[in-house]
């Protein structure tokens, strides 16, 4: 039975429509978690050495057990967000004749063969190996080997837990950010000291290997109770019903102001509002926002002005970046009835450009704060919000006539490489390193303020070229019309 | 009203379409029947300007289709849900194919409102998006959409597929409406013989991208078509 599971698994995975076609996106997967790896790794080689170096009266091992807490929650976070179990492709088996239960353990175990619980063995045998070679007692370490594992699956199976009574919430994310957040503050306030006390567990398997049958023991409950949980969803009317939200509708009146692009923007903005993938990219604009911060604060950045335009154009152009590079494949779903609708292809156009340059002065506007770390970084950002504003939101929208996949609106957006092609990564020559290449020349041959005019310069004569510039974006367009319902109107 | 003239279609050397010459007047309801792959999607798409014909042309009211888009203001069609736009209520998709039309929210509710029987009261104020609405359901509302703004020439690809009996006897009532009082040349195809025998005039038979048959809709006609698809 199971190897007719694993047969199913193995087709859907290279008869995908995608399997194949985006090598580079799988290549780029591969060297991420590849980068992963090499970190474990190298911190399960160094470990040892290195604590002993830091604190040679103390076993290492004893003040690695004391930081597991914080591994622990932080792999909570990291699995919520990035692990799902996946109970959707079961559906055409219920009908056949294989037990429930059959299918639940399937479900459950193929959850175990994941990429996270192979990561911390990466440093967990390295490091186990150092201690074996060290002549630490080997039932110990064995022992305490296996019962890091076991913790491993538990983290594994508490996520799904976890998952299972946050989806049915608004804000699906908010239970496990507070209970890890809560974990962390009553730990970081002294209040219940949890890094002590999972310390202390596992000082206990290593002193006495007895103690390893703790964690299986929470580890069976967990997978009985995830079975459990399982089992009751496995019907049409329960997990595997795809959920009905009541809309919460708005009639963006003041749209209104903007004449003949307002339904499309209305449309726009509904989009973005609705749509789980476009919704979750939102939360990606107080990552760019915040970016400056990754270099301001740092000493190191204080006399490098080269780096203020690149952050500029970042921070004051995320939205640009994250909407502009999949046009127009966010109306990929609906894009025959566009074409067969009455409707300027300039005005729906105009629309997306509105909203991105909208999104420019409104994001400046919140880096304003910067101005904190000195007035060169405001004066550099301004010029780069000019700059993306006359500059980069024609570049992004032309960018998008070369776009030949289809996207999928009710698909998350972290990890999700659905309608990324070649386009979306050249894209990122022209968008960030032009402008940061011609600042920089300007910068080391001229100054500062000369480069910061010639950037903001280079985005005025955008935007007085704007109708030019819209013509010529839209005859691509149009030229690309035929090839564009064709490809949105495949799966890939 | 609209006419077709060498038109061909082929995908990597395979003709799909192959029509030498078809005539459809002004107001005429017009039924297009054919098995699966004949080749009726095909010919819809090229009327509307989605995909690109290999020889030859459609001419719909004057305008050349592949060449000019003055055809869109009076055409309008529903060929499949990827007309709708699904995070969009039904009525929020009214009005954006409404505004597109030049139609006023009054307009668009008047017209509406006239297929409140249609809708059988569960398309308006069910405040669910259109992608949480039955296969049906999204039909109905995508055949009134369709409606929107007086069109002349209306194109509606299997109407009668996944609707209830009710709605499939509302909607004759209504393509039979269209082409005899208001003159809308009405496009329709369908896998149900007695449904398109009910509603065309004019029933044209395609088998694989070629007219078999072109007939004017009698008492015998649905004998006629019956033993055709027998074979």
């Amino acid at each position: 039975m199971v190897s007719q599971f694993l047969k199913l698994e193995w087709k859907s995975l290279y008869r995908s429509a995608s399997f194949g076609k985006s090598i580079g996106i799988k290549i780029f997967m591969g060297l991420f978690a590849l980068y992963f790896i090499v970190m474990f790794l190298g911190a399960g080689l160094v470990l040892y050495p290195g604590l002993k170096k830091e604190f040679p009266d103390q076993e290492p091992i004893y003040i690695l057990n004391n930081v597991l807490f914080y591994w622990i929650l932080i792999d909570l976070v990291f699995r919520f967000f990035f692990q799902k179990l996946p109970v959707m492709v079961v559906k055409p088996l219920l009908i056949l004749p294989v037990k429930r239960s059959k299918v639940v353990n399937y479900v459950l175990r193929k959850s175990a063969v994941s990429f996270f619980n192979f990561l911390p063995l990466f440093a967990i045998v390295p490091f186990g190996i150092t201690l074996l070679v060290k002549n630490y007692p080997v039932a110990s370490v064995l022992s305490w080997m296996l019962a890091v594992v076991l913790t491993t699956l538990i983290i594994n199976f508490l996520n799904f837990i976890i998952e299972s009574f946050s989806a049915e919430t608004e804000f699906s994310f908010l239970p496990v950010i507070l209970l890890t957040g809560g974990l962390y503050a009553l730990n970081h306030f002294n209040i219940v000291s949890f890094n002590t006390i999972v310390g202390a567990g596992f000082n206990a398997v290593y002193e006495n290997p007895i103690y390893v049958l703790a964690p299986l023991l929470v580890l069976v409950g967990l997978y009985i109770y995830n079975a459990k949980l399982l089992k009751q969803k496995l019907f049409l009317d329960s997990g595997l019903k795809t959920k009905v939200k009541e809309v919460k509708a708005s009639n963006l009146e003041w749209t209104k102001n903007f004449g003949d692009i307002a339904p499309f923007l209305k449309l726009d903005l509904k989009l973005i509002w609705r749509n789980k993938r476009t919704k979750s990219s939102v939360w990606m604009l107080a990552m760019g926002l915040l970016y400056g911060l990754v270099f301001y604060p740092n000493p190191q950045f204080k006399n490098f002005e080269g780096i203020y335009v690149f952050v500029g154009i970042f921070s004051t152009g995320i939205f640009l970046i994250n909407f502009g590079q999949f046009i127009p494949a966010w109306d990929s779903a609906y894009y025959k009835l566009l074409m067969s609708q009455n409707l300027k292809y300039e005005q729906y156009l105009k629309s997306k450009l509105t909203l991105m340059a909208i999104s420019v002065g409104v994001l400046f506007l919140l880096g304003i704060p910067y101005v904190f770390f000195g007035w060169k970084i405001l004066v550099a950002h301004f010029a780069a919000a000019i700059y993306n504003v006359g500059v980069n939101t024609h570049v992004i929208l032309l960018g998008g006539s070369f776009n030949r996949k289809k996207i999928d609106l009710s698909q998350k957006a972290a990890f999700n490489y659905q309608g990324t092609g070649a386009v979306q990564w050249l894209i990122g020559i022209p968008l960030l390193l032009l402008p940061m290449g011609i600042f920089s020349l300007a910068f080391f041959t001229i100054g500062f303020e000369v480069a910061c005019v010639i950037i903001a310069v280079l985005g005025i004569i955008g935007v007085v070229f704007h109708k030019q510039f819209m013509k010529a974006i839209t005859t691509k367009y149009l030229q690309s019309k035929y090839k564009m319902i064709d490809a949105f109107d495949q799966d890939n | 009203m609209i006419s077709t003239i060498n038109l061909s279609k082929k995908y990597a050397g395979k003709q799909v379409l192959n029509i030498e010459t078809l005539e459809i007047p002004k107001g005429q309801s017009f039924g297009l029947v054919g098995n699966n792959g004949a080749g009726k999607t095909t010919y819809f798409s090229l009327l509307l300007d989605l995909i690109k014909p290999t020889t030859g042309h459609i001419i719909n009211n004057e305008v050349k289709v592949n060449e000019s888009e003055n055809w869109k203001p009076f055409t309008s069609a529903f060929i499949d849900e990827s007309f709708l736009i699904g995070y969009l209520t039904p009525e929020e998709y009214f009005y954006f194919i409404g505004e597109l039309r030049n139609q006023n929210k009054a307009d668009v509710d008047a017209l509406v409102n006239q297929f409140e029987d249609f809708f059988h009261g569960e398309i308006l104020g069910q405040k669910k998006y259109l992608r949480d609405l039955s296969k049906g359901n999204q039909k109905k509302a995508g055949i009134v959409a369709a409606l929107i703004g007086n069109p002349e020439v209306v194109i509606l690809d299997e109407p009668f597929a996944n609707l209830d009996p009710t709605t499939q006897i509302r909607l004759k009532a209504i393509v039979k409406d269209l082409a005899e009082t208001k003159g809308v040349t009405v496009l329709i195809s369908s896998h149900d013989l007695l449904h398109v025998t009910d509603v065309c005039e004019r029933i044209v038979v395609l088998e694989k991208g070629e007219i078999v048959k072109d007939l004017e809709t009698s008492e015998a006609t649905l004998k006629e078509l019956e033993a055709h698809f027998a074979n």
